[in-house]
């Protein structure tokens, strides 16, 4: 009962905004939503207690849905320890961000569809996170990314944010192609669409050997790695990320929520959910690591030279993405999980945190239009700080006390170097070096929006001003979980209580956990060390000698705009997709269907007919020698016959 | 209720309407036009509340025919009047007689011209869609399945558009071929079986070569209707020339008909040819899912858009019905249900604007959604729909063929999978460049919103939608048994043949 009106209140105030938003008024819009979504924060707090504090897991079945033969599935909510961490995560979230919108978007002209918006996205990711089969999963899936796609175009007057929308609906649509398959595999293969039943099938399959796409293959290998192309679109992972950074057109609050925060993470906690399907395939494990630790690195290093603010903690929210997925590589998914929780904070922190200094500036992002930024938002300054901090993953590694960055992404790297194979060896060193990096661009962010002489215009500048308290009490609220939210998790999430804490929702076949914490001092401490070495390399490029970051892009130049042109990614899918399918459309449309089929077909058909017909015509002179002479012919053509015939 | 001849009574009760109006005479044009409008409506509707009969007294969980009627016609040829109803054609049934009133109210403003002419046409339509589902006898079937074509062929070829004659010819050419060879293949039937009764011919197992010969006359004529690629161009330019409920029918309800037809025929009567041809299709199916996506991608009049894009979607349909499996078949037959309530709203919705500016280019609209927040939400519930979002009707269909057919070859899932790439891409475009973006356009400030009657026309498909999205069951469970009983006896006659074969080969045993 509880767990229905977590999931469904938001959606009320959906409906609600949406549908009568004209008479409730953007006021009344807001207050709906606000507390929908608001109350069903506080009730998924007591279902977290009531699931993951004292292991009451229990599966709330709502309705058939599809009955097809054997495939049939249900709407139900399945709540467990896993689901409970994500209620609590995107509904706290999500009714901050609700609140935050209130004072970004005071000034906007469709307040109802916004907070609609909002509601229906808050909605639809409840329904991800407690589906108990494939199908509702994947209705959730594209439900978020159905409100992605409808509040990144929120402003659909500007073609860059309708572009962007689309791009991000088709490139998650790929993801989901890879998915659907793996949804039809896993129901080929293991007869089901329920979890339950599927999972418990997994092991006698574990051997199992399909011929699929002329391959022959190892078939569990396979169904996970269709589902991790689901992940990948959903969660941004390299090759299907290119829509995150353009995804920034939507308003702030929507990057911090959805672009940051949790529908990114759907693809991890999906392949947390299907940690009983991964863990009997090492190969898709180990493919999970590559991805994830290529990700991270390479995210980091666009992050290093892109200029809008957003855009960095874009690339950031990517990079991140990147750990969690190299952490699950390694089977270490409550370390996974225990990232995305703090992550969800720090990084709404920080998006928000962006927001409140874009609200300052008047809607200025470009970082080399700031500078000096300190002194007229303080408050703002200290909150970019605390999500800075979290983010690098500050702390003192002997003394175990830090930010909470610090204990999840600490330990994501100790899982990938104790899991002891070449993918954990090499997610590890790519994951420390993106570990420096990440330090390093976070701070070149403060520095060149903070500190320095400004590089607004005066006007602006003159008039930057603090967010109103609406704006500033949510970032507050998330500025504790960053601080806080590792060290208070920390025991239940991979330390003592791990166990009891996850219950049966996460299946793991070694304790890789257990091992990380028996890694060696330099392996834990050296992700802190190139943290602030990072940070000491800002400060020395952007504070000591500002002239520095120029002079080395001018130096390695053709370096510099490989990272700045996101590794041509973007030029490269235009070049090979895009351009080809409109050419190719064009193509068939024109030649395929106007001149071959057309021009064989139908039209060439009448025009056959016509020129026979004009030919026949023509024998019809009026001029009675012509059939005459023809009668002779036929005369003589049936002589001829005859003669023949008989003879 | 069981003496009631209910089927008979939905299939000519609109003939009924249809002669009344003919009979009206009037002095006045505006009265006689008016009251052709209104007996249309009545009538279309009435049948259409009778037929919510048979949707609640129909039996699920057997695959008999229901509501069966019949009556000596030609007794010495084997021919009688025979109608019935069983999982598949009933829910096809009521589509038409919903849509028929939805037809009428839509073209209430837009039909200037001949209204009483234009009314009477789609009452005969209705008789005889209604009839080709009902029907049981291949004589009665033919006839209507033929006589489809008469009031669809005048209804585009005089009340529409400039290149309207074009159209209509091309049309009729098309589809008049396949049919001819159909009927060969049922005269062929009946000089084997000696009846045309279509249950008796359903238990009676035709010669095994014959059926490759039969099987190829009869997907002449249905890929056709379906249409398959590359037999689809005359859907493209029917649906751009046909008036707006024109498109309604021919998308909605004409499209099926092929459909419908191997589900009745090839399959259950030619299960050696299907087995034979069933990669052909496929191969057809899955060209046309990318072809006419691509196609789709590129196109710069709204209808022409959505003419492509039904031929894709029913790429899935034809797909799912070539897999022989439970999801397969009933996925397609959920997605012929879904297209024809969602391609039916898409036009219409065309429909709405053409009728304010007179004009299909997409580049002429822009920014809708300023002026009217109605019509954009409703476009982007059936845009939505039509890209198979969950939720929607066309979410159901799309991914039970895309689970069946992976069970039968993956590589013609992945390819009908990459379907909701494209469909998503082409879909979104025209969404974009007609709703969104600035509103620049001079001409479009002054657009008014829906009104009521528009409304009213939208707000059925729109409920039935998220009805077939969210709960599906009672859909599903009412095709069922049909579609199992239809799948046992493919096997079954599949089995015999290859025990017939193992027989020849060893006769000792």
């Amino acid at each position: 009962m509880l767990a229905s009106l977590v999931v469904f209140l938001p959606l009320v105030g959906a409906a609600l905004a949406g549908l009568f938003g004209r008479s409730l008024g953007d006021r009344g819009s807001q207050w709906v939503t606000c507390v929908l979504v608001g109350t069903s924060a506080l009730l998924s707090i007591g279902v977290f207690f009531d699931v993951a504090i004292h292991g009451n897991a229990y599966t709330v079945e709502l309705f058939t849905w599809i009955d097809s033969g054997a495939f049939e599935v249900s709407f139900a909510l399945r709540i467990d320890t896993l689901t409970a961490v994500m209620l609590c995560v995107v509904t706290i979230v999500s009714s901050l961000v609700h609140i935050y919108s209130v004072g970004y978007m005071a000034e906007d002209k469709s307040i109802p569809r916004f907070m609609s918006y909002l509601s229906l996205f808050t909605f639809m990711m409840l329904m991800l996170v407690t589906a108990d089969n494939f199908l509702q999963m994947f209705l959730g899936w594209e439900g978020v990314g159905l409100a992605s796609y409808l509040l990144i175009g929120f402003w659909y007057d500007r073609p860059s944010a309708n572009s962007a929308a689309i791009k991000a609906f088709l490139v998650n649509r790929v993801g989901d192609v890879g998915f659907a398959l793996g949804i039809a595999g896993a129901f080929l293969l293991l007869g089901s669409a329920e979890f339950d039943t599927v999972f418990a099938a997994v092991p006698e399959h574990a051997d199992t050997v399909v011929s699929v796409f002329g391959i022959e293959g190892h078939a569990l290998t396979l169904i996970c790695i269709l589902l991790f192309i689901g992940a990948m679109g959903k969660s941004a992972q390299l090759g299907l990320h290119t829509w995150l950074p353009d995804a920034m057109e939507g308003p702030t609050p929507v990057s911090a929520l959805i672009h940051a925060a949790t529908m990114v993470t759907a693809g991890v906690f999906m392949i947390c959910r299907f940690s009983p399907i991964f863990e009997y395939s090492p190969t898709a494990l180990d493919v999970v690591t590559y991805v994830g630790a290529a990700t991270a690195v390479f995210a980091a290093t666009v992050g290093l030279t892109q200029n809008d603010i957003k855009r960095v903690i874009a690339y950031s929210t990517c990079s991140q993405l990147g750990y969690m997925f190299f952490a699950i590589g390694v089977s270490a998914y409550s370390a996974a999980m225990f990232h995305l929780m703090t992550h969800a904070f720090f990084k709404a922190l920080l998006f928000l945190g962006a927001g409140a200094v874009i609200h300052a500036m008047h809607h200025e992002q470009d970082m080399r239009k700031m500078g000096g930024l300190w002194r007229k938002i303080p408050q703002t300054y200290v909150l970019m700080w605390i999500g800075s901090l979290a983010l690098a993953g500050i702390g003192i590694p002997g003394a175990f006390v830090g930010f909470a960055g610090f204990y999840s992404k600490d330990l994501m790297l100790e899982a990938a170097f104790a899991d002891g194979s070449f993918a954990g060896h090499l997610a590890f060193w790519l994951g420390v070096s993106a570990a420096f990096m990440t330090a390093f661009y976070s701070w070149r962010l403060l520095f060149m929006t903070f500190h320095g002489e400004t590089r607004a215009d005066p006007h602006t500048f003159e008039h930057a001003h603090e967010a109103p308290k609406v704006m500033l009490w949510p970032l507050y609220v998330l500025a504790v979980g960053a601080v806080f939210a590792g060290v208070l998790g920390y025991s239940y999430f991979v330390g003592d209580n791990r166990e009891e804490f996850w219950g049966g929702s996460l299946l793991v076949l070694r304790d890789i956990i257990e091992e990380a914490h028996h890694v060696p001092f330099w392996v834990k401490a050296l992700p802190v060390v190139v943290a602030v070495a990072g940070i000491g390399l800002a400060y020395v490029m952007y504070i000591l000698k500002p002239d520095l970051p120029r002079l080395a892009a001018q130096t390695f130049r053709p370096l510099y705009l490989f990272s700045y042109r996101k590794w041509y990614f973007d030029e490269l899918y235009d070049f090979i997709f895009v351009r080809p399918a409109i050419l190719l459309g064009r193509g068939l449309w024109k030649d395929g269907d106007g001149k071959l089929i057309d021009g064989v077909g139908p039209d060439g058909f009448a025009a056959a007919v016509r020129y026979l017909a004009k030919r026949a015509s023509a024998l019809q002179s009026g001029y009675l020698y012509h059939y005459a002479f023809a009668m002779l012919i036929g005369v003589v053509a049936f002589a001829t016959w005859y003669i023949v015939t008989a003879g | 209720m069981g003496q009631l001849p209910l089927l008979s009574i939905i299939t000519f009760l609109p003939l009924v309407g249809a002669v009344i109006i003919m009979l009206a005479r009037d002095e006045d044009e505006a009265r006689l036009a008016t009251n052709a409008r209104n007996m249309a409506l009545w009538t279309s509707f009435i049948t259409f509340v009778v037929s919510l009969l048979i949707w609640f007294g129909f039996e699920t969980g057997t695959a008999e025919f229901q509501f069966v009627e019949k009556a000596e016609w030609l007794p010495e040829f084997g021919i009688g009047y025979h109608m019935g109803v069983d999982g598949i054609s009933m829910p096809f049934v009521l589509l038409s007689t919903l849509l028929t009133p939805i037809c009428v109210l839509a073209s209430w403003e837009a039909v200037k011209h001949r209204v009483k002419e234009y009314m009477i046409a789609f009452l005969v339509l209705e008789t005889m869609m209604v009839g080709m589902f009902c029907a049981l006898d291949f004589v009665t079937f033919y006839m209507f399945f033929e006589g489809v074509l008469i009031p669809m062929f005048l209804i585009i070829g005089v009340w529409g558009g400039p290149r309207r004659v074009y159209a209509a010819f091309k049309f009729f050419l098309y589809t008049l071929l396949g049919s001819v060879l159909m009927l060969l293949a049922i005269l062929a039937i009946y000089f084997d079986a000696g009846t045309t009764d279509i249950p008796t011919l359903l238990q009676h197992r035709l010669p095994a070569e014959m059926q490759i010969w039969l099987w190829l006359a009869f997907f002449a004529s249905f890929a056709v209707k379906v249409p398959m690629w590359p037999v689809h161009t005359w859907l493209p330019d029917a649906h751009v020339e046909a008036p707006t409920a024109g498109s309604v029918i021919l998308a909605g309800v004409l499209l099926k008909m092929g459909a419908y037809g191997f589900l009745r025929f090839s399959v259950p009567m030619m299960p050696y040819g299907t087995e034979f041809f069933t990669p052909l299709v496929f191969t057809l199916s899955v060209v046309a899912i990318i072809y006419t996506s691509l196609v789709a991608l590129a196109q710069e009049d709204m209808k022409k858009l959505i003419a492509y894009s039904s031929v894709a979607h029913m790429g899935y349909v034809t797909v799912g019905i070539f897999t022989l499996n439970v999801q397969g078949m009933q996925g397609a037959i959920f997605q012929m249900l879904s297209h024809g309530i969602v391609s039916a709203a898409l036009f219409l919705l065309v429909g709405v604007i053409y009728d304010r500016l007179h004009t299909r280019m997409i580049d002429r609209y822009g920014g809708l959604a300023d002026q009217m927040p109605h019509y954009a939400l409703t476009f982007m519930i059936f845009m939505l729909a039509s890209v198979g979002l969950p939720l929607t009707g066309g979410f159901i269909g799309e991914f039970l063929v895309i689970v069946g057919a992976f069970q039968v070859n993956t590589w013609v899932a992945l390819l009908t999978a990459s379907g909701m790439v494209l469909g998503a891409a082409y879909m979104l475009y025209l969404y974009r460049q007609v709703i969104f973006g600035a509103l620049t356009k001079r001409d479009l400030m002054s657009l008014l919103d829906m009104k009521w009657r528009e409304k009213l026309i939208f707000a059925p498909l729109i409920l039935l939608t998220f009805w077939m999205g969210i709960y599906p069951e009672p859909l599903l469970n009412v095709m069922e048994a049909s579609v199992v009983n239809i799948i046992e006896n493919y096997q079954l006659a599949l089995d015999e043949r290859a025990g017939v074969s193992l027989a020849e080969l060893m006769p000792g045993r």
